[in-house]
């Protein structure tokens, strides 16, 4: 794309003539570095980014977005050296693959003058960023207990299938059971299911022959939320009131929730979007006359029928 | 261990070698009461249906690999394989939907297309290695890394979803039952027949092993080692398109998440089961136990709250180790080997 688009510019840029060389040299770039989508929530914002890309530079002709993709810490730390000697940005957002090793590259671009504006997962360095986008973690175990909690009573019983074991997984979970404490609701037990379709489909089968009496399911991901609903219809225990929560937003499931779906009736929003607010936010760091610097939490939005075609994107991979 | 590698002349069979060959079985029945006495709901009817339908994914591609590993190869490349096949066969099925419609002849499409992709791929990985002459490892290695991007290149780095107009016809090869075993189980039944007979009742099997014994004697043996080596790797490519045509079904869909780390579980059923990690010996009914064994271990993982959750790997290589140590170990031998 970048490569098709910088001769385009190029012959723009030749064809205003001499009045437009000093037009290019108010030209701001920025770069936008994130990891390769190897899975369906990276490939949301993969796509995510791209329409922002193309929307804000419609938008803003100063403005030129360079998106890049890497398949590893390293990679990554390379690609932000290019992005400084090649293209000279002016600003950089980033959603770091690891923290630790792409701290001090990060620091490096910010050191030639750059703006930089980090993405969902936080540098291990307080300071460095001057805009900072993320989701909120804690807030989706929040959301999704209270939603069980207006389900649910006391003697209810639920099972929980967690992510994979990280801090994301464990934020998640410890805000949920905080939130449901004293709610009289039982976890009957909790196991990873690795943010898989065939993980949440097995252990989900498990808690079926373990439990006889499960109330509500939190699967806390769209992904290990499609394996649960499998087992469940497989087990012919889909029915009475059972529900399933799952996270993150992905399309399938929201137009689930748009058709009036009940046995996920509802979704907690954990948006492969936040990069395209990222890039808005940096760009109106160069075009706004309000300051744009801190830090934005996305809050965890309770999907429901009413509101989920605000967050329906057909085209999008996720 | 010597017997191990010899095992083809079978002398005087011991009460103490049966005790040995039946190591997995013992590992197995030890799991199962474990199981039982952690939770009665373990033996239930539809925990353990449950057990044997997800076993048999691992159990047919271990079938296959027992083949490759006996002949003195290995392959890596299994669950890669095994998730790009279903992802072709999704893509293949969801556009022959227009023309055929939701019935009979999109699913036979799909599954004939997974053959020839399995029977393919199998054959790459074999030409490779053989008149290629590279390593398996390496040959494996790199078709892995292909086919686990090419699934991410297909499905765009997401999901790629059967149309739910062809899963009603295709859903009950997972989901039904024949005679009361669901069909996945048949298929194992039936691959673990014909894989048994293939090992130890052809000319065939008996050239796997003499090739993964000693590559060069079989070769001044007149067996053609090139042929009989391509043709493990066919039969497992042959085996991942079966285990993909009953998986797919499941849940309808294909992604990069797809079959990670089933080579290596392919593998440790295989090895559990009795085979010889560097070949020369080869045994399918081990095979089959290794599976269920593996299966087993993570049943009873999610069966039980006494165990950290974070320590569920300790537990799966503990088990597996102990597993391989009853079959190999010393405990069952009394007396000195004589000479």
């Amino acid at each position: 794309m970048k490569y098709l688009l910088k001769p385009l510019a190029l012959a723009t840029a030749t064809a205003i003539g001499l009045a437009g060389a000093a037009q290019a040299q108010d030209q701001i770039r920025i770069g936008v570095s994130y990891p390769t989508p190897t899975h369906a929530w990276a490939a949301g914002m993969n796509w995510h980014a791209e329409q922002a890309e193309e929307r804000l530079e419609a938008l803003h002709p100063n403005i030129d977005l360079i998106l890049i993709n890497s398949p590893d810490p390293a990679s990554q730390a390379s690609a932000l050296e290019d992005l400084v000697s090649i293209h000279q940005i002016d600003a950089l957002v980033i959603l770091p693959f690891e923290s630790e090793p792409l701290t001090d590259p990060v620091i490096q671009v910010r050191d030639t003058g750059a703006l930089i504006t980090v993405v969902d997962r936080g540098l291990s360095q307080p300071g460095i960023e001057d805009i900072y986008v993320a989701g909120n973690n804690p807030e989706l175990g929040r959301v999704s207990a209270e939603y069980m909690m207006t389900r649910l009573g006391e003697g209810d019983n639920i099972v929980i299938l967690r992510g994979i074991p990280t801090t994301i997984d464990n934020e998640r979970f410890d805000a949920f059971m905080e939130t449901i404490e004293g709610s009289g609701i039982n976890v009957l037990d909790s196991e990873f299911a690795n943010w898989n379709r065939d993980d949440g489909f097995e252990v989900m089968q498990d808690f079926l022959s373990r439990f006889p009496d499960i109330d509500a399911v939190w699967a806390q991901d769209d992904d290990i939320a499609i394996g649960v609903v499998a087992a469940l219809e497989q087990a012919g225990r889909d029915g009475d009131g059972m529900f399933v929560v799952g996270g993150a937003g992905m399309k399938e499931t929201i137009r689930g929730i748009m058709e009036g779906n009940e046995l996920v009736p509802i979704d907690v929003l954990y948006p492969p979007a936040m990069i395209a607010t990222a890039m808005d936010v940096t760009v109106a760091a160069f075009t706004s006359n309000g300051p744009v610097a801190g830090r934005y939490i996305l809050g965890a939005t309770l999907i429901t029928q009413e509101n989920a075609a605000d967050f329906y994107f057909p085209d999008s991979p996720f | 261990m010597t017997e191990l590698s010899t095992p083809a002349s079978k002398p005087n069979r011991g009460f103490f070698l049966d005790l040995k060959a039946a190591g997995p079985f013992v590992a197995l029945t030890i799991l199962v009461i474990i199981g039982y006495l952690l939770n009665p709901a373990f033996l239930s009817e539809g925990n353990l249906t449950n057990l044997l339908t997800r076993s048999a994914f691992i159990g047919v591609i271990a079938v296959g690999a027992t083949f490759v590993i006996t002949a003195g190869g290995i392959d890596l490349s299994v669950g890669s394989m095994a998730a790009v096949i279903s992802g072709v066969m999704i893509i293949v099925m969801n556009s022959a939907l227009e023309t055929f419609g939701g019935g009979l002849t999109t699913v036979l499409i799909g599954c004939g297309c997974s053959i020839i992709l399995g029977l393919g791929a199998g054959l790459i990985n074999g030409l490779l290695t053989t008149k290629g002459k590279i390593e398996a490892f390496i040959v494996t290695l790199g078709t892995m890394g292909i086919f686990r991007s090419l699934v991410t290149y297909f499905a765009d780095g997401g999901t790629l979803s059967l149309d739910f107009a062809i899963r009603g016809t295709y859903r009950p090869v997972y989901y039904g039952s024949v005679f009361g075993l669901p069909v996945p189980v048949w298929v194992f039944i039936f691959v673990a027949i014909c894989g048994w007979l293939l090992m130890n009742r052809t000319a065939f099997g008996r050239y796997c092993t003499a090739i993964g014994s000693n590559e060069s004697v079989a070769k001044y043996s007149a067996i053609k080692v090139e042929r009989i080596k391509t043709l493990t790797y066919v039969i497992q490519g042959f085996c991942v398109s079966l285990a993909t045509i009953v998986y797919v079904p499941r849940l309808g869909s294909a992604s990069a998440s797809t079959g990670v780390l089933w080579e290596l579980e392919a593998i440790a059923a295989v090895i559990i089961g009795g085979t010889v990690l560097k070949g020369g010996y080869g045994r399918i009914g081990g095979t089959i136990i290794g599976a269920l064994i593996l299966t087993t271990i993570g049943n009873i993982l999610n069966f039980t709250d006494l165990i950290s959750n974070y320590l569920n790997g300790t537990m799966q290589g503990l088990i597996i180790i102990v597993a391989v140590w009853l079959q190999r170990g010393e405990w069952g031998r009394r007396k000195p080997p004589t000479p």
